[in-house]
């Protein structure tokens, strides 16, 4: 049998200011029928690069400049777009990267996936590919426009709408990264389980190398556009010839302990140091209305008692929307509670106005998930990281300047980076800008909403590596906010597990990893990824 | 990590140093795209020009305004007349040049006017939501309701002609724009979360909205100022072309135009020079905005 997708020499670029600049070089690459292959490698690595070649979708500026990508018997590289018409959808099928923009939001599901089996010539109903794709009850969902679904549903919509067109390869672009863990482990699940029953191939592009392990039949590393490593997933996990592969294999937590989840730090049976931040049954009701039930609350938290020793790090983990940002920001005085009691270093908090709170300020401090959204652009690194001390008019312009090359250097960060602009900077580097911000005021509370889920893997391991030494060189608290229970393992000491706006369940990391209690916890240890690495 | 790297002897190739233009590497990769716009230079020229002719016209002209020369009335555009001369022998270029300053100074500050009072309209709306926000905005429906020429004839014809009232006239009719395009950007900036870490370390509402939330809103507030820059030169030629100009000799691109609407098939040059000179600024003014506006984006 011949191979679905036969890459050889492949190089493409992208010109910029008349100089093509190459992002894949000199590529080979086979998929065969009914075969999972996965392409693992940073972002910037040219895997997304690679698979829009394959597909013909390059970006006006991108070019194939040698070498022959040929799917299905038909040359792809320096097609007309006529032919490459007839290979989109009936013989390649993309899967997007984000579920959010990914769906025309003025159709309804239904008539988008009706197009796909249309533009395919079929005649089937929709539902029936909705149904394949793994969509619970597909023929009221079919009616539903995608605001109405949820982050995991849009994702098997989309997977539909690939579905319907019959195709003999699959292309899935970061299929999950922008969901929870549970829910991107249930659509892979659904994913590889179609991909085996029908014989249809897969191209799975990720920077997770424990997701491509899960997976893939054959996994292809690849680094700065070149492949560096491919082979079956077993070998690659145990016998690495690249330092670089080594390199991603101790950054995904569940690989570097062969399967198991290990947790940093036991405090079983040590004594608890004393709280800097208290939580005690805080509930907050958003009003929410909508047509057909008129004014109504709807229950952000529910009764949240959470406790953050000092000098620790207390993790809050659970699906997005069980309410544990809101915790986060009524924690941090940024949203008023609606019930409870927040007591910060010993002073109570709760409805204290923004004046009377502003001191407090200066001993919690927020770092953002985003790291390409929060820092100002029109600012240069150092006045970003002095802007806290300038809003509390500490100290005069030569001290400040002081005080942000110290702190550049606390998170490895040369001190010619104070005259740049975010702009300027990697996700990395600006998240670590951020935490520099956040320690202008030497805070003694650090809450971390997320902040290492925005990185490829081996920048989060570093970003957690520092947060971890910052912790010990300055004694610091964190409170980190997560889904993914795998990075929670590497930093926190203490657990709580929310779910719907309630903890259910609170602990040592140590003890609730080893001895879950709760549903929810099982489902979301299990959803760690990186399961493979049991069997080598 | 459990693994260890220590007795790794394969070397790597080092990771490339990322390539991350420095600031004025960006500048200067700007200015070089925008020097090799051939129109958007001759734009930027022509706009110059008219701007500098119509403080110093002296420079580009020796004749006067005024100077009447009936042995050589209603010649077409040749050298030494550029666009010709008029009834009385008058040289139309000459005119043309001398009666350039009341619109570029009313333009200039209608457009000041329509700046600082729409930013600060549409930063207070944007800002503060609610009650504020829905009653301010009425307002500008209201403005935004009543025909820009119109609401200037209206004023002009109570305050009377002159170089601040046309400024008045004009830049209250460009406002509501500038409200709502400023309003817009601020409600997208505040819900970004470099204000929120702004907010978490400390700093006041007074700070974050100068230092945050107009340096990061105005990009395309510019963008509409030069492109109403025409709308209100064409706002202001309209008025003098009404007669609501100046009162002769005096002469103004509007009047120009009027008073050469009766000769159009025997001296064509009288009202279609002075016009083609006003649609070229225009024009001019338009192509810069969508630039820049390219440019930004």
């Amino acid at each position: 049998m011949s191979a679905l997708v036969e890459i050889s020499g492949l190089d493409v670029g992208y010109l910029r200011h008349r100089t093509i600049r190459p992002a894949v070089v000199g590529l080979d690459l086979r998929v065969e029928p009914a075969e999972v292959v996965a392409v693992v490698g940073e972002s910037g690595s040219g895997k997304t690069t690679l698979a829009n070649a394959v597909i013909g979708l390059l970006p006006a500026n991108g070019r194939v400049t040698a070498g022959s990508a040929i799917v299905d018997g038909v040359e792809t590289a320096g097609a007309k777009e006529r032919t490459l018409r007839k290979l989109r959808g009936s013989v390649v099928g993309l899967i997007p990267q984000d579920p959010m923009v990914g769906l025309n939001p003025t159709k309804r599901v239904g008539a988008q996936v009706a197009e796909a089996v249309r533009l395919r010539g079929g005649t089937e109903p929709a539902e029936e590919y909705l149904e394949q794709a793994g969509v619970p009850d597909p023929a009221m969902r079919a009616r539903q426009y995608p605001h109405e679904l949820s982050g995991g549903l849009r994702q098997r919509v989309l997977i539909a709408i690939a579905l319907a067109g019959q195709p003999k390869l699959i292309i899935a672009d970061e299929p999950t990264s922008a969901l929870d863990v549970t829910v991107q482990k249930r659509i892979l699940d659904h994913l590889s389980g179609l991909v085996r029953e029908q014989g249809i191939g897969l191209l799975i592009i990720t920077h997770d190398l424990a997701v491509a392990a899960d997976r893939a039949d054959r996994v292809i590393v690849m680094q700065h556009g070149r492949k560096v490593e491919e082979g079956d997933p077993r070998t690659i996990l145990t016998v690495p010839r690249q330092h670089y592969t080594r390199q991603l294999i101790a950054a995904a937590p569940r690989l570097a302990h062969g399967g198991r989840v290990v947790p940093r730090f036991d405090v079983r049976g040590q004594e608890e140091p004393a709280a800097i931040l208290t939580l005690t049954g805080v509930s907050k009701t958003f009003a929410v209305s909508d047509r057909r039930h008129g004014r109504r609350g709807f229950n952000a938290l529910d009764n949240v008692s959470v406790t953050v020793p000092r000098g620790r790090t207390h993790a809050l983990v659970g699906e997005s929307g069980c309410g544990k940002t809101t915790t986060l920001r009524i924690a941090l005085g940024l949203e008023p509670a609606t019930g409870g009691s927040i007591k910060l270093d010993g002073t109570e908090i709760t409805g204290l106005s923004w004046n009377k709170l502003r001191p407090l300020r200066r001993k919690a401090q927020l770092v953002h998930q985003d790291p390409f959204a929060t820092l100002d652009p029109k600012f240069t690194i150092g006045q970003s990281i002095t802007e806290p001390l300038v809003s509390f008019r500490i100290g005069d312009r030569r001290s400040r300047q002081a005080r942000a090359r110290e702190l550049l250097d606390q998170v490895a960060l040369p001190a010619a980076y104070l005259d740049r602009l975010p702009t300027e900077l990697s996700g990395g580097q600006r998240q670590r800008v951020a935490i520099a911000r956040a320690l202008a005021l030497r805070p003694e509370l650090l809450m971390l909403d997320e902040p290492v889920s925005a990185l490829d893997v081996l920048v989060q391991e570093q970003i957690l590596q520092l947060l971890a030494d910052l912790q010990q060189a300055l004694g610091l608290s964190y409170l980190f906010v997560s889904h993914d229970l795998a990075i929670v393992a590497e930093i926190s000491h203490t657990v709580s597990v929310m779910s719907e706006g309630r903890v259910v369940e609170q602990g040592p990391v140590a003890e609730v990893f080893t001895n879950p209690q709760s549903r929810h916890t099982r489902e979301l240890i299990d959803a760690i990824p990186g399961q493979r690495a049991d069997a080598v | 990590m459990s693994l260890d790297f220590a007795q790794d002897v394969q070397v790597d190739a080092p990771p490339p140093v990322e390539e991350v233009p420095s600031r004025g590497a960006n500048l200067r990769a700007n200015l070089r795209q925008l020097a090799r716009k051939p129109v958007f230079l001759i734009a930027v020229l022509y706009v110059f020009f008219v701007v500098v002719s119509a403080f110093w016209p002296k420079l580009f002209t020796s004749a006067g305004p005024y100077d009447t020369h009936p042995e050589t009335a209603m010649l077409s555009p040749r050298l030494g007349h550029l666009f010709g001369t008029d009834l009385y022998g008058r040289d139309l270029w000459t005119r043309v040049l001398y009666g350039s300053p009341l619109t570029i100074k009313a333009t200039l500050i209608a457009l000041a006017i329509a700046i600082v009072a729409g930013l600060t309209l549409g930063v207070v709306s944007g800002f503060f939501a609610g009650f504020t926000d829905a009653f301010l905005m009425r307002v500008v429906d209201v403005l935004l309701a009543i025909p820009g020429l119109l609401l200037a004839l209206s004023i002009v014809t109570a305050l009377g002609y002159g170089t601040i009232p046309v400024a008045v006239a004009v830049g209250v009719g460009i406002v509501p724009g500038f409200a709502r395009t400023t309003r817009s950007e601020v409600l997208r900036v505040k819900t970004l979360p470099y204000v929120e870490a702004a907010r978490a370390g400390g700093a006041s509402w007074g700070r974050v909205l100068w230092r945050h939330i107009l340096p990061n809103s105005w990009g395309p507030v510019a963008v509409l100022a030069v492109l109403d820059a025409g709308v209100a030169i064409i706002a202001i030629a309209s008025l003098s072309f009404l007669g609501f100009g100046a009162a002769p000799p005096a002469a103004e691109w509007g009047t120009l135009i009027a008073d050469g609407r009766n000769y159009l098939v025997t001296s064509w040059w009288l009202s279609l020079l002075p016009g083609l000179f006003v649609a070229l600024l225009v024009l001019s003014l338009n192509h810069i905005s969508k630039t820049l506006q390219e440019l930004t984006r």
